[in-house]
């Protein structure tokens, strides 16, 4: 049911190392969308557009997720008159969506991030509420 | 999956970390079933009682009114019956089983990473630091919103959660603990916990109608009344087992439709987040506009997913990651710590609350600069005393507890934690006796955040008595609050949400807003 988070996308970055994470944008309300203010630490270690394309593809991955379209209108309607029994068996929109973003944070590691000694973090396993980018050869206190 | 059931349940942690899975080492006090998939709230008595009572009176109503009703009514009648039985039963199920939107904790990682960010803003007014005001401005669509560190969770929460002192959990879009469905009720579960009462509104009706049409029946075949009552008893358990319930029911629904097309929580409802108080315009930045796509939003809107990844397997990095003790960098060693004492109980917390409480008081009528305005400019963390700091630091470099020792460990953990902060509160207090109010009342929200965490009941009775005998508020405020007071006390008699009234709810309601009035009448 709840799987999305497991499987070959799945990276974890050395525990003791710098991290920086990237915090939530509430400007819009509670949808799921992070800052694009390019933090300090990564200076000089990512070039700016780079970083800042991962993080709107990001949002918009999220903001797709979130919009309320008529497919997911009748997705939660189907489900009420199901009493809610189809999501036993079914994938909901907002997770398909959570596992193309799992496959595209993949993606930029391999393309972007890890031959510039970074790793980036899936923000669903760190519950939404930051990207954490870890700096693989930096100690923590640096 | 197997390799779970042969795990010695008490040390699994030490052994199999490539088999355990996330849900044994769950840093909440929630229970699971089923290997993770099922997940509740851990005292479920009340839920069995409601789960009882629903079956109950629907197998009365199904074994002696249906039969006589489908011969002499309409075959339709139980049919009807049981599609609502069976809707109502897989809403409360799925709203009690199911995760309500609980926010993992943070990382040590990531908690370091946040002390640091406080430790910034902190040092850049060094000379006179400040007590610790844990919380954070944003603003959204216009309007400010304070954002309070979760001292379990070492998070700032995001808009609309709460830290549900039951379940030990911060809870997205929090609405409040039901103990009816013995779970929260928060951003995953509002819609189908919103589906269940009005359906088991709709069931009552229908099974209270349908037992009295029995009775009415058997009367028109020339029967004496108790005579037709003697013949069909159920008919009239059920009937009036219903017909108690369906006020409570009919009202609650009634309350959550208005709370829906609103786009409000009953927690922001209660603290009354977005009514204007204290002569700002307030309005509730979260709702979409019109009634219409409120109700869509809320009830069919795109699902939220659960965000523990209770059926992940613990991976050797998963565990170093929750486990690894951070060494944090000490930006404050070059600040003089505060001593610690010991042995501090609730009993002095309080009493420091009332002479706080008064002094503070004072304070806002002598000077009744406007603070609102300053409040509202503050986006940044306002900063953090060190005296604060260092206890929360000391638990944290040294916390096996997060993986390690059993949920109830955190309560002790927060105990100590409130015995310093109460300290190093009252330190603050006699040192610098002149401060700034909006410091003041940032660190009295502070010990509410803590000791709201291990038991609200006490701090509820704790915190009634201070403004009864407060005589030096004005007596309009007096009213305010004690109206508010008894506002939450009948809404705790009546719906049992007394964990809605959490940590944030407190403050708002009985003590600042006592502080905070006198400042607006500029």
């Amino acid at each position: 049911m709840n799987n999305h988070h497991s499987g070959e996308t799945e990276q974890m970055a050395p525990p003791q190392c710098l991290k920086v994470f990237i915090q939530r944008d509430y400007s819009e309300g509670t949808v799921v969308k992070f800052q694009t203010r390019f933090p300090q630490e990564l200076e000089g270690r990512i070039e700016r557009p780079l970083f800042e394309h991962t993080i709107d593809r990001l949002n918009e991955y999220f903001q797709e997720a979130e919009k309320a379209t008529c497919s997911t209108y009748c997705e939660g309607c189907l489900a009420c008159l199901t009493a809610y029994l189809i999501y036993i068996c079914k994938e909901t929109h907002y997770e398909k969506v959570l596992r193309k973003i799992s496959k595209f944070i993949a993606e930029q590691n391999e393309r972007v991030y890890q031959p510039r000694g970074l790793i980036l973090t899936d923000p669903s396993m760190r519950g939404l509420r930051v990207i954490e980018i870890s700096c693989l050869d930096r100690p923590p206190n640096a | 999956m197997a390799a779970n059931n042969e795990l010695p349940t008490n040390r699994k942690w030490e052994i199999y970390p490539g088999h355990t899975r996330k849900w044994e080492v769950f840093a909440g006090r929630n229970k699971f079933y089923c290997d993770g998939r099922l997940m509740t709230a851990p005292h479920s008595g009340v839920f069995l009682l409601t789960v009882s009572l629903i079956t109950g009176t629907s197998t009365l109503f199904f074994v002696f009114d249906c039969q006589y009703l489908a011969e002499n009514v309409s075959l339709a009648i139980p049919f009807i019956g049981c599609f609502l039985f069976v809707f109502t039963m897989s809403t409360l199920l799925r709203t009690s089983l199911s995760d309500p939107g609980i926010i993992p904790r943070a990382t040590p990682d990531e908690a370091a990473y946040v002390e640091k960010q406080i430790e910034v803003t902190n040092s850049a007014n060094s000379p006179t630091y400040r007590p610790p005001p844990r919380t954070k401005e944003v603003l959204i669509k216009g309007q400010t919103v304070k954002l309070k560190y979760c001292f379990t969770c070492k998070i700032f929460r995001p808009p609309r959660a709460s830290h549900c002192s039951l379940c030990d959990n911060c809870v997205e879009r929090f609405d409040h603990h039901c103990p009816w469905v013995g779970n929260c009720v928060g951003k995953r579960n509002y819609r189908f916990f919103y589906m269940f009462i009005v359906s088991l509104a709709f069931l009552a009706v229908y099974i209270f109608s349908c037992s009295v049409a029995h009775l009415i029946l058997l009367t028109r075949e020339d029967m004496p009344f108790m005579d037709a009552v003697k013949q069909s008893p159920a008919s009239v358990v059920s009937a009036v087992v219903c017909f108690f319930s369906v006020w409570s029911i009919l009202g609650l629904a009634g309350f959550h439709t208005y709370l829906t097309t609103s786009n409000q929580t009953t927690n922001e409802d209660i603290k009354g987040s977005f009514t204007g108080k204290r002569g700002q315009e307030n309005f509730n930045p979260y709702s979409y506009g019109n009634v219409c796509s409120n109700c869509c939003q809320i009830l069919c809107g795109p699902l939220a997913p659960s965000l523990i990844d209770r059926r992940g397997i613990v991976t050797e990095d998963y565990k170093a990651e929750i486990t690894e003790n951070i060494i944090i960098a000490e930006p404050t060693s070059d600040l003089k710590p505060y001593p610690v004492q010991n042995g501090s109980t609730q009993l002095h917390l309080t009493t420091e609350i009332k002479e706080f409480y008064r002094r503070n008081n004072n304070e806002t009528t002598g000077s009744n600069a406007g603070s609102v305005t300053h409040l509202v400019s503050n986006e940044a963390p306002v900063g953090v005393a060190p005296s604060i700091l260092k206890p929360v630091d000391q638990h944290y470099a040294s916390q096996p507890n997060l993986s390690q020792v059993h949920v109830y460990s955190n309560v002790t953990n927060a105990s100590n934690r409130l015995i310093n902060k109460a300290q190093s509160y009252s330190q603050n207090i006699n040192s610098e006796s002149k401060k700034e109010e909006f410091e003041v009342n940032s660190n009295l929200e502070d010990l509410h955040l803590d000791s709201i965490l291990i038991q609200d009941n006490v701090n509820i009775s704790n915190i009634k008595p201070i403004i009864c005998e407060e005589s030096e508020l004005a007596a309009k405020d007096k009213e305010t609050s004690l109206l508010r007071a008894n506002r939450l006390r009948m809404l705790q008699d009546t719906t049992m949400i007394e964990s809605a009234l959490d940590l944030d709810s407190i403050d708002e309601t009985s003590l600042s807003l006592n502080n905070r009035e006198p400042k607006v009448k500029i």
